[in-house]
């Protein structure tokens, strides 16, 4: 599974990442986290709104920061 | 209510008299921030609830998918005062907008308002000036971003725009993909509410309390002989002190109350706040990502332009 954290580095970016790797302990999943801070990138991925949380290549969320459980879901666990 | 439970925390329980200097910054302390911190958070969970059924991306569908008989401007400037917005978002929202098919004037009249009035500085603005000059405020904000808007789109100006911006694919989500239902939903909107209200708290609570020390020690009309009415280079100064202070610096807006209330004319201080809330440095860097420097100077030129108008109106028009 690969997850992206897309954002500048901003505190809703830095939350996001970090309930990221919460909600990825306790799901017990393998994932590699990339941090996605290139401005082309972000909009070539269609997000408008950081932050934004993409698996696998489709993006999941964006514009706000979910909490853990919903990151679960995701993740399919 | 909250002004009796101050009267009577400083009163009954700290044994102060609220005439006296420390008892009236204290109370001024007490009474602010409750107030205040409660505004905020109703002001960020009522964006927040409305923000969760119109996201940016259908936002943009509304103004890409219909001619609103020449009201583009000022509905996208409507948008830009309701969307809550992060600096840290406007190149991907710039992008987004651009390549979405919005006209660029009509992206720069999103662009333009949203920051100059957001939930925090409205939350903070009603708190202390109330809600006339509020009104005032948010009026002007949205003025602001339809008429430069209009006037930036009059002018080819995708010229000054970096071309790798017109090189990102297309999208055309339109945000309709969310189907939680409310119950769902308030979780979420609750979390972003304390996100947005725990970022700005402390910046608040520092502006009100050196407000309330300047409430109970600096004399009425102290500053009156500094920027007098009818000193005319007043209020060019007050934006140009404003505009490199950074957004976060909603805290200043108690500050300035305080300006007020000891004789600084109500046009001066509102058009510091406008540029101090939209207009920032960082903000100006990260628009130079895809704006050419020509351009990113006429954005801030004609703001900081239109903001020194806008004092001067109201200092003619209000007491």
């Amino acid at each position: 599974m690969k997850i992206q954290v897309l954002g500048p580095g901003c505190t809703n970016c830095t939350t996001l990442e970090a309930r990221t790797r919460t909600a990825l302990a306790a799901a017990g999943v393998e994932a590699s986290i990339e941090k996605v801070s290139d401005y082309a990138e972000i909009a070539r991925l269609g997000v408008m709104k950081t932050p934004g949380l993409v698996i696998d290549g489709r993006v999941v969320v964006s514009g706000r920061v979910p909490n853990v459980d919903e990151i679960r879901g995701f993740l399919g666990r | 209510m909250i002004h009796d439970f101050a009267t009577w925390f400083v009163r009954d329980v700290l044994g102060l008299s609220i005439e006296a200097r420390w008892g009236a910054a204290l109370h001024f302390f007490v009474y602010d921030t409750l107030k205040i911190m409660f505004l905020l958070a109703a002001m960020t969970l009522a964006m927040g609830t409305l923000n969760s059924y119109m996201p940016v991306e259908r936002v943009r569908a509304v103004l890409a998918g219909r001619r609103w008989f020449g009201l583009d401007h000022f509905v996208a400037a409507l948008f830009g005062a309701l969307t809550p917005f992060c600096s840290c978002s406007s190149i991907p929202l710039f992008i987004g907008f651009v390549r979405g098919g919005i006209p660029l004037g009509v992206t720069f009249s999103f662009l333009i308002t949203s920051p100059l009035v957001n939930e925090a500085a409205v939350a903070v603005f009603a708190g202390t000036f109330g809600w006339k000059v509020t009104g005032i405020y948010t009026g002007a904000g949205v003025a602001v971003g339809t008429l430069l808007g209009f006037v930036l789109g009059r002018f080819r100006l995708e010229r000054f725009v970096e071309p790798w911006v017109f090189e990102v694919p297309a999208s055309a989500t339109d945000g309709s993909g969310d189907r939680r239902s409310f119950r769902q939903r308030v979780p979420s909107i609750f979390n972003e509410a304390w996100l947005t209200a725990r970022k700005v708290a402390p910046y608040v609570a520092v502006g009100i309390a050196i407000g309330a020390a300047m409430h109970g020690f600096v004399p009425t009309g102290a500053f009156e002989g500094a920027l007098e009415r009818d000193n005319p280079l007043a209020v060019p100064m007050a934006v140009a002190v404003g505009v490199p202070l950074y957004a976060n610096a909603t805290g200043v807006i108690p500050i300035v109350e305080q300006l007020v209330a000891k004789g600084i004319p109500i046009g001066t201080a509102l058009a510091f706040m406008m540029a101090v809330v939209g207009l920032s440095i960082p903000e100006g860097l990260l628009l130079r990502r895809v704006l050419r420097p020509r351009l990113v100077a006429i954005y801030f030129g004609s703001v900081a332009l239109a903001i020194v108008a806008l004092g001067y109106l109201f200092n003619a028009l209000l007491e």
